[in-house]
C-alpha cells in the first residue's frame, strides 16, 4: 500500500529540496502520518498539497489496515498523526493516553464490488447470499470488515449467516479485499464507495440505504508537534475536505 | 568452543560476537517475557483459532515436505549427474524461489494458477476447478518456497558422494536403484536431512505467498503465520500474536531437534 505513496513522497521531497536550495532557511520538519488503507490516494494528494503550502515540512505516509496501525502505535511506532477508518482505533489509542487531539475527518459508504464475470449473477445486495458465491471481506477486526458485517446484520441474522457462509477469505485491509476481486480470485467483496476510484475492471452494486453503515473516519494528533497540528488542520480545512470529496469521501467539514 | 578459548579472541571481535548474539537472543527473550507473563496468552493458545491453525500448519507443511522429497530427490540426483546444454539455467530456475520474496512468489503463483492465470483459466473453465482460497493453494505456496531448499541440499549431498563407490557397486552387479539406496543415500543423508529440515521450516513459516495466493480463512487456509498476523490486527491482539508465536516456535524447535538427531545418527555410520 505504502508503495503507492513513494512516487508522491519522492516528488514532494525533490520539490522541497529545490525550494530549500532557493534560500529557504526555515528548519525542516518531518510529519509521520499513519493512515487507513482506504485513504491511500486521498492522503497522497492531501500530503502533496500540504507540503506545497508549507515549505519545510515533509510528510511521510504509511498505509495499512487501521487495526494493524493501531497495534503498531500502541507498541511504540513513532507517528505524529493517525487517520483511522473507525473511531474504535482512535479510542484505543486515546485510552492509552496517546492522543492529544482528535477530529472527525470524513464518512464513507459501503458498496458491493463484483467481477465482470460475476455481475450477471449478482445484480443486487440480496444476491450475496447465493450459495457458492466466492465472497471476500476484510477481517472482522479491520474497520471495513466490521462495517460490512454490521451492514449484513441489518439485513437480517439469517441473511447475514448465509452471506458469511460464502466468505472465502478475511483480508488484512480493505484494499487487500478489493484486490482479490480485481484479480478475479473472488466474485464479490464489500468495500468502501471511495475504493471504486482506485479499482479497475469491476462492477459496483449499491447497498440499499436501509442496510448502509456509514464508516466514520477520525484523525488524531499523537504528539505536540507544530507540523503535525498543521497537517491535522489542513486535512479538516475546506481545501482538505475538497480533496477528500474528490476521492469519494464525504468530508465532515470542521472549520479550524 | 575450545579453539576459540585457546586463541583468546580480540576484544573487538568478542564485542562483535556479543552484540550479534544479543541481536538474535533479545527478540526471543521479548517474546517469552510478553507471552509467559500474560494470562490471556494461555487462552489464545488454547483457542479454536490457534488449534485449527496449528493443525493446518502441521499437516500442510508435512505434506509439502513429502512432495518435495518424493519429487525433489530424483530431480536432484538427475541434475547432479546429467550433462546437457542449458543445465545451468535449469539449476538457476530451481534455485530462483530461494531468492524470491514470498510475496512475489504469491503473485507469480496467482498469475499461473489463479482464476485468471495461465493454467488457472482453463482449469476453471473446463473443469470448474479453482485453486485460490483452497488448502491445495496453501500447499502449493509452501512447496514453491520450500522445495528448492531441499533440491539444492540434495544436489550438494549427491555431488559429494564419490562416484567410484557407485561404479564398484555396479560392477558387483548391484542395480542402479540398489546402489542408490545402499550407497548414495546413506552417504548423502546429512545433506538430505538438513535440506528437508530447511524445506519444512520454510513451509511452516510461509506467509506472504499464502496470503496472496490462498487467502486467509480459519480451518481452510489460515496457517499459523496467518493466524499470528490476524491476531496482530485484533484490539488486544499482541498478546494473542505473541502466544501463537511461542507455540509455533516450540513446535518448530521440537521438529528441528528431531531432524538433527535423525541426520546425525544416520550420517555417523555410512
Amino acid at each position: 500500500m505504502s508503495l503507492r505513496a513513494i512516487p508522491v513522497a519522492a516528488v514532494a521531497t525533490a520539490a522541497l529540496a529545490l525550494a530549500a536550495c532557493g534560500g529557504n532557511d526555515e528548519p525542516r520538519q518531518t510529519v509521520t502520518v499513519l493512515a487507513a488503507a482506504s485513504l491511500t490516494e486521498a492522503f497522497g494528494e492531501l500530503a502533496e498539497a500540504f507540503e506545497g503550502s508549507r515549505p519545510g515540512v515533509d510528510v511521510r505516509l504509511a498505509f495499512a489496515g487501521s487495526a494493524a496501525l493501531r497495534t503498531q502505535v500502541l507498541e511504540g511506532a513513532p507517528a505524529d498523526v493517525f487517520a483511522s477508518a473507525s473511531p474504535d482505533e482512535v479510542a484505543a489509542l486515546a485510552a492509552a493516553g496517546l492522543v492529544v487531539e482528535q477530529r472527525a475527518l470524513a464518512r464513507n459508504a459501503l458498496v458491493v464490488v463484483v467481477t465482470e464475470d460475476a455481475s450477471a449473477r449478482i445484480g443486487d445486495f440480496a444476491d450475496l447470499a447465493e450459495p457458492g458465491l466466492r465472497l471476500v471481506l476484510a477481517a472482522e477486526d479491520v474497520p471495513a470488515g466490521r462495517y460490512a458485517r454490521e451492514s449484513l446484520a441489518l439485513a437480517g441474522t439469517d441473511f447475514a449467516a448465509r452471506v458469511l457462509a460464502n466468505v472465502r477469505s478475511n483480508e488484512a485491509s480493505v484494499r487487500a479485499t478489493l484486490a482479490k476481486v480485481e484479480l478475479g480470485e473472488a466474485d464479490a467483496a464489500i468495500v468502501y464507495a471511495s475504493d471504486l476510484a482506485a479499482a479497475d475492471g469491476i462492477r459496483a452494486v449499491t447497498i440499499p440505504a436501509r442496510f448502509q453503515v456509514a464508516a466514520e473516519y477520525r484523525i488524531a494528533l499523537l504528539g505536540e508537534n507544530a507540523g503535525a497540528r498543521a497537517f491535522l488542520a489542513f486535512a479538516t480545512s475546506p481545501e482538505g475536505s475538497a480533496i477528500l470529496a474528490r476521492h469519494g469521501f464525504e468530508p465532515v467539514a470542521v472549520a479550524p | 568452543m575450545t579453539a576459540l578459548r585457546a586463541r583468546a579472541p580480540h576484544v573487538g571481535l568478542g564485542l562483535l560476537i556479543g552484540v550479534f548474539a544479543l541481536f538474535f537472543l533479545l527478540p526471543f527473550a521479548g517474546l517469552l517475557e510478553r507471552g509467559l507473563g500474560d494470562r490471556g496468552a494461555w487462552d489464545a493458545i488454547t483457542s479454536d483459532t490457534a488449534l485449527d491453525a496449528l493443525v493446518l500448519s502441521l499437516w500442510t507443511s508435512a505434506l509439502s515436505l513429502v512432495i518435495a522429497v518424493v519429487a525433489g530427490t530424483p530431480v536432484a540426483y538427475w541434475l547432479t549427474h546429467a550433462r546437457f546444454p542449458g543445465k545451468g539455467a535449469v539449476e538457476a530456475l530451481i534455485d530462483l524461489p530461494i531468492v524470491l520474496p514470498p510475496t512475489i512468489a504469491g503473485v507469480a503463483l496467482l498469475t499461473a494458477f489463479g482464476r485468471r492465470g495461465l493454467l488457472g483459466t482453463p482449469l476453471d473453465e473446463w473443469f470448474g476447478v479453482t485453486l485460490g482460497f483452497s488448502t491445495v493453494a496453501v500447499i502449493m505456496a509452501q512447496l514453491f518456497v520450500g522445495a528448492p531448499f531441499y533440491v539444492r541440499a540434495a544436489r550438494a549431498g549427491f555431488a559429494s558422494v564419490d562416484g567410484q563407490y557407485e561404479r564398484v557397486a555396479h560392477t558387483l552387479g548391484a542395480s542402479r536403484l540398489r546402489a542408490f539406496a545402499r550407497i548414495v543415500l546413506p552417504l548423502s543423508w546429512p545433506s538430505l536431512a538438513a535440506g528437508a529440515a530447511l524445506c519444512w521450516a520454510r513451509a511452516l513459516g510461509e506467509l506472504g505467498a499464502t496470503l496472496i495466493f490462498a487467502g486467509n480463512l480459519q480451518g481452510e487456509t489460515q496457517t499459523m503465520p496467518l493466524a499470528i498476523l490476524s491476531a496482530f490486527e485484533r484490539a488486544d491482539g499482541l498478546t494473542a500474536a505473541v502466544a501463537l508465536a511461542i507455540l509455533l516456535l516450540a513446535v518448530a524447535l521440537v521438529a528441528l531437534a528431531a531432524f538433527w538427531l535423525l541426520s546425525s545418527r544416520n550420517g555417523a555410520a555410512p
